[in-house]
């Protein structure tokens, strides 16, 4: 009895979350007239509208069970459903923690905003209303109120984005985004009809009954794919994606990056696994096949980039891969009928939405805190920003090391519950699938790689090194809210890499609700032991591995720095000039810079990117190199698209005639057309 | 789970550890003096390398005033992700509990965290030539790793497991079997073992053309105990990479209890095994020339693709349904 | 299947069929003729490995003599017979890149994976052994075409042809013992002619066009064109 009750509680706390994401757009109206309303009100409400939902999530994840009402708005014969299970709960879990790091962050960072000329009212009420639409569209149990709250969600994000909207290029940004959410929005739309048109309504309960036959559900699923692949950027669709992201305030990019994007993960979680429920295994290779082409492109994409907030933005392209590869594991482990093993694919795919949240959260975090300091995006006009932000420094190099996928932090711990999902090939009948999931482990090996390099270069260039630009040279650190954001962020992404078998005992709750069955052996052995398969098969202690390295590590310094010094006849350290070989001494044009860093690896996957390269000599003498790098998509899809609209809508324009007379007709014309064919 | 965690295990992995960090220089040394040898000339002693090494570890450092504190932690945590790494390696025994808390893939990624450290501590102090080597450094390791976990998975599919020492006691039950699997396996990660150690042909570890060098490029602002730190390193992701190829590919001879005996055998196979994969080393190292930068993807594209058709004819040809 | 049950010969079998595999991507891949040509001949030398190794395991005489014969022809002789051709045709540092190996390289593993999904349906327990040597056959047959597509190189061409012809023989030898001796002699003899008639065509393109890029013999098509 106990436990209804506090699942009751949690749906309370989600709703206070919504209400209290309501109350930052109410409270924003004043910042017109009160600038500080914003930093003082609004955001903190943010915040605690995410601690909220954090609550709600905790609680429900750790009880398991559905508690589901209607609410009193909506149509007169369809009221709103809400329901909060265990994968609503781990996404309103996913949405709090960043929304609460953003909490932290923003009041320093809108500080910023309060001298500018934007609307203020704007940049606050927007963020409540997106912040809400997030959380409608993980409570929402009925078709209509998934598409209402993902639409307020779409629509309040585009004003986001186009904030800084003085910018041509901004705006373009902001119309393609607007544009390839509505097409998505329309194909998630359709895939409902779908489902709705074998059921009985539209609340889920009901789609979940649909009986469909299988084309149908090819159909359905296709729709479904498209229209939550588009929002979440897999390739081809992603192009919105880097545009969009990068544009809005630094915050915001890291609610979009880090929380909306798993908002369409969750979409197509719901409308796959749960919806439709039942699945052919060749879903599960487009989907392995799809995840597979993002990340392998994604990272390629933003290993090329020099604009540090666009170069996240592809890696989010590349991440959104990665789950993908996981779903499409678990989908063609489900679809053969190996429950367990479906059960880890898909908590390995859980595992790294978490943490592609808190590491990507935190890196645009970073990287609005060097924005803020230093009004500076272009990598190659920074350097040395360790030694002036000691704080960003270290935070960012947490969420690099998370990022790359390097033992002990989360991202590692995510891609070897991948890794060991895909080692289960073996198992399967059909030889095909055997000879092709080694071969996803193989991109996916490739693309942590790849991600190394990247980030490498971005910690390298940006945070060391010297400065290579004044107003980089007097960066100061940031204020202590904007530290404490990314430190909470950062924090986490340590304790979830080295603490995985409470993560996951929190995790199970979600498959053994929609799968039916979890992954108990995950955790036999001890919170110290993570035993995804079994202890003969492969394990991991990130407990013991960070005793080991920090023990061995200290010992090692301990020993060299103290022990072995005692008599020693030289000072032990001396500061001196960089030696660099003898050469003149270095000065910060003579480093490496992000372009340089990059080039090897333009040189080898050039082929995937339109690289336009070209050395001229000026008329003084000195050497001009310019390099553009085109995204190969556009020519390949969206521009014949878009030319094929152009020339499409030329041959519409007849009908404009400028009389309002002759418009009418057309109206009574589809009028009665319309009635014809209801009959 | 419990068989891995006794005493007698964890005294043998602590042991096992230290032989990685004092038996490193001694493969180095081993192989200079065979190519020495090869090339008519007397070389330096076997145990110049413990000299060199105890040299450094006596010598001031210094430090550039551009470094940050990144540049000082860097010798130490790629010193012991190094070490961590090896330490999962069976080098005498199978069953320690070492092998139990990192599997195979926690290897390739402690050596990812090593490479991630030494090309950032590369890219510190701001000169061009550690720029350089970070970038090719991050070229060749972007190559290596993955053909490395897919020789490793084509192990791992074969055992059924992704845990060292499951997989060399697989193979140690099963006997003499000839498996097309294993022979591309071999080969792959015998070029990704040349790649990442930097030896010839990618890398020379003797150059001194600073436009050539990778791996010392980022090296180059270290001196005394932390330079010390990240040539042992070296050394000791040398032996890693031999001890891997040695125990796994040709595993008989490893002891299978904690006895004396089957220490000591296993410390007397390994040695053997170790010492004849120097020499091929070395005599690899002696015919070969340095490749350029740009024909080095080329040669990882063939590790990578024999770790592939690895992967492929363990599915083809071995497993059937 | 159970590889370790198996006896050592046909595990050995398989060991060499895998690197006959191996050699063909080695001979897709390669830029030097010089190379690719002697990648062709281990890949012969490995067939009459094979067909030696079949003889053995199934006490089939007339094997040897096949597994003689090929090496004899596809290991020394043609080979040999290439070589002097590039010669005369001072071709020896002749390079020639593929545009774009690493996709010609991934269609190639792409072709293998199709190959053994068509061999899939034999399931029969006793087959799966023939069987998968056939999906591996069948692969260096379709790989040695992929190498016919992607070649512009006449010489190159010729190779892929003849690696086609090992895939088939290896796919005979393995699957059913190897064909009738008679057939076997033609094929070779077939070969052999092919072979000179090779020759003697190169060195007349050659004298008429003054290359050997067979893209450039594209104006021999049916509407004729510019030229």
């Amino acid at each position: 009895m106990s436990g209804a009750v506090t699942m009751q509680q949690a749906l309370a706390l989600a709703g206070l979350a919504v209400v209290l994401a309501l109350a930052s757009t109410l409270v924003s109206l004043l910042a017109k007239r009160v600038p500080a309303t914003l930093r003082l009100a609004a955001t903190p409400l943010l915040g605690l509208a995410g601690l909220a939902a954090l609550a709600a999530g905790l609680i429900a994840l750790a009880l398991g069970g559905t508690v589901q009402t209607t609410l009193p708005l909506g149509l007169p014969w369809l009221p709103w459903h809400v329901r909060l299970d265990a994968l609503a709960g781990f996404f309103l879990l996913l949405i709090g923690v960043v929304t609460c790091a953003v909490g932290l962050y923003a009041p320093a960072y809108v500080r910023g905003f309060e001298h500018g000329h934007d609307s203020l009212t704007a940049l606050g009420g927007f963020s409540g209303l997106f912040l809400t639409g997030m959380l409608m569209v993980v409570l929402a149990d009925d078709a209509f109120l998934f598409m209402v709250a993902w639409e307020l969600m779409s629509l309040s994000s585009y004003f986001l984005v186009a904030y800084h909207h003085e910018h041509s290029a901004n705006r373009r940004a902001a119309f393609l985004y607007l544009l390839m959410a509505h097409v998505g929005g329309l194909m998630i739309l359709l895939g409902y009809g779908v489902l709705a048109a074998f059921g009985t309504g539209f609340s889920f309960s009901e789609l979940r009954a649909a009986e469909l036959p299988p084309i149908w559900a090819g159909v359905a699923f296709a729709l479904a794919f498209m229209g939550f692949g588009m929002k979440a950027g897999l390739v081809p669709l992603h192009a919105w994606l880097p545009e969009a992201h990068p544009v809005a305030p630094s915050h915001i990019s890291a609610l979009m990056s880090g929380v909306m994007l798993k908002v369409a993960v969750y979409g197509f979680i719901r409308f796959v696994f749960d919806l439709i429920g039942q699945f052919p295994w060749q879903w599960g290779v487009v989907v392995l096949i799809i995840g597979c082409l993002s990340a392998l492109f994604g990272v390629l994409a933003a290993l090329l980039q020099t604009d540090l907030k666009r170069l996240l933005a592809y890696s989010s392209v590349e991440n959104l891969g990665i789950i993908f590869i996981g779903l499409g594991l678990s989908l063609v482990f489900l679809s053969t009928g190996y429950r367990s093993l479906g059960a880890l694919a898909f908590v390995a795919a859980l595992y790294h939405c978490l943490n592609h949240a808190l590491f990507k959260g935190l890196l645009f975090l970073g990287a609005g805190a060097i924005l803020h300091s230093t009004h500076e995006r272009d990598l190659d006009q920074m350097g040395g920003l360790l030694r002036r932000k000691p704080w960003t420094g270290l935070f960012f190099l947490v969420g690099v090391l998370s990022i790359s996928a390097l033992p002990p932090f989360n991202g590692f711990v995510s891609e070897w519950l991948t890794f060991q999902a895909a080692l289960q090939a073996w198992q399967l009948q059909s030889g095909v699938l055997r000879s092709l999931i080694p071969i996803a482990s193989a991109v996916l090996a490739l693309t942590g790689a790849l991600v190394a390099v990247t980030f490498v270069k971005v910690y390298g260039v940006a945070f060391l090194g010297q400065a290579r630009s004044r107003h980089v040279r007097r960066a100061r650190p940031g204020p202590w809210g904007m530290q404490a954001g990314q430190g909470f962020l950062a924090l986490l992404c340590l304790l979830l890499g080295v603490f995985p078998t409470w993560v996951i005992g929190l995790i199970d709750a979600v498959p053994r609700a929609i799968l039916g069955g979890g992954l108990p052996q995950a955790g036999a052995y001890g919170w110290l032991w993570l035993t995804p398969v079994s202890p003969q098969t492969a394990s991991y202690s990130g407990p013991l591995i960070v005793l080991m390295l920090a023990g061995i590590g200290l010992t090692v310094f301990w020993g060299l720095n103290y022990l072995w010094s005692r008599g020693a006849p030289v000072r032990w350290i001396r500061r001196g000039d960089a030696w660099d070989c003898g050469f003149a001494p270095p000065s910060p044009r003579m480093q490496y810079t992000a372009t340089a860093f990059a080039q090897p690896i333009r040189r080898v996957f050039g082929l995937l990117f339109q690289i336009d390269e070209t050395m001229t000599r000026q008329e003084d003498g000195t050497l001009r190199h310019r390099l553009h790098i085109g995204d190969r998509f556009w020519g390949l899809l969206y521009l014949p698209i878009a030319r094929a609209v152009e020339s499409a809508a030329r041959r519409v324009v007849l009908l404009q005639s400028g009389s309002v007379r002759v418009y009418l007709g057309w109206t009574l014309a589809t009028l009665v057309g319309l009635l014809w064919i209801i009959t | 789970m419990d068989n891995y965690l006794t005493l007698p295990g964890w005294v043998l992995a602590v042991f096992q550890s230290c032989l990685y960090i004092a038996l490193a220089p001694l493969l180095v040394g081993w192989v200079r003096k065979v190519k020495a040898r090869l090339q008519n000339r007397r070389g330096a002693p076997l145990f110049q390398a413990y000299r060199d090494l105890y040299k450094l570890l006596a010598k001031e450092a210094r430090v550039a005033h551009t470094a940050s504190p990144l540049f000082r932690a860097a010798p130490y945590i790629v010193f012991t992700a190094t070490w961590m790494a090896a330490a999962t390696v069976p080098l005498l025994v199978v069953d320690l509990p070492t092998a139990a808390i990192a599997d195979i893939i926690v290897l390739v990624g402690l050596l990812a965290l090593a490479r991630v450290f030494l090309a950032l501590a590369g890219m510190d102090v701001g000169t061009a030539f550690g720029g350089m080597g970070a970038s090719r450094e991050m070229l060749i390791g972007a190559l290596a790793e993955p053909a490395m976990l897919m020789a490793v998975f084509t192990l791992a599919m074969t055992a059924h497991s992704t845990n060292l020492s499951s997989v060399i006691d697989y193979h140690l039950v099963d006997g003499f079997v000839l498996r097309p699997s294993y022979l591309f396996a071999l080969g792959g990660l015998i070029l990704v073992a040349v790649a990442e150690s930097g030896r010839i042909p990618i890398d020379n570890p003797t150059t001194h053309l600073e436009l050539t060098m990778i791996h010392e490029a980022m090296l180059l602002e270290y001196s005394g105990r932390h330079l010390a730190l990240m040539e042992w390193s070296a050394q000791i992701k040398l032996l890693l990479y031999g001890t891997l190829i040695a125990n796994v590919f040709f595993p008989w001879g490893i002891g299978r209890g904690f006895g004396a005996a089957a220490l000591g055998l296993g410390l007397a196979a390994v040695l053997a095994k170790l010492a004849a994969l120097g020499a091929v080393l070395a005599v690899g190292e002696t015919v070969l020339a340095k490749m350029r930068l740009f024909r080095a993807p080329e040669f990882l594209n063939l590790a990578l693709l024999l770790s592939l058709l690895g992967l492929l004819s363990h599915v083809i040809l071995e497993v059937g349904a | 299947m159970n590889l370790s049950l198996l006896p050592l010969l046909q595990q050995l079998v398989l060991v060499l069929a895998a690197i006959v595999l191996f050699l063909s991507f080695v001979l897709l891949a390669q830029n030097r003729l010089i190379s690719a040509i002697h990648a062709f001949a281990w890949q012969g030398a490995l067939v009459a490995a094979v067909t030696t190794v079949v003889a053995a395991t199934g006490h089939i005489h007339h094997l040897y003599f096949s597994a003689a014969l090929t090496l004899a022809l596809k290991a020394l002789l043609i080979p040999w017979m290439l070589h002097r051709l590039v010669r005369r045709l001072e071709l020896e540092r002749h390079t020639e890149s593929l545009q774009s190996p690493t996709l010609v390289t991934m269609a190639a593993v792409a072709l293998v994976i199709f190959s053994y999904w068509l061999v899939l349906p034999m399931i029969q327990e006793e087959l799966t052994f023939t069987r998968n040597i056939v999906a591996i056959s069948l692969a260096v047959v379709l790989i040695g075409l992929l190498m016919m597509v992607f070649r512009t190189q006449a010489v190159a061409q010729v190779l892929g042809f003849m690696s086609m012809e090992n895939g088939l023989f290896l796919a005979a030898v393995s699957a059913t013992g190897g064909m009738p001796l008679v057939v076997e002699l033609g094929v070779a003899f077939d070969v052999l002619v092919a072979m000179v008639l090779f020759g003697v065509f190169f060195l007349q393109i050659r004298e008429s066009i003054d290359s050997l890029d067979v893209d450039r013999l594209n104006r021999l098509r049916e509407t004729g064109g510019d030229q």
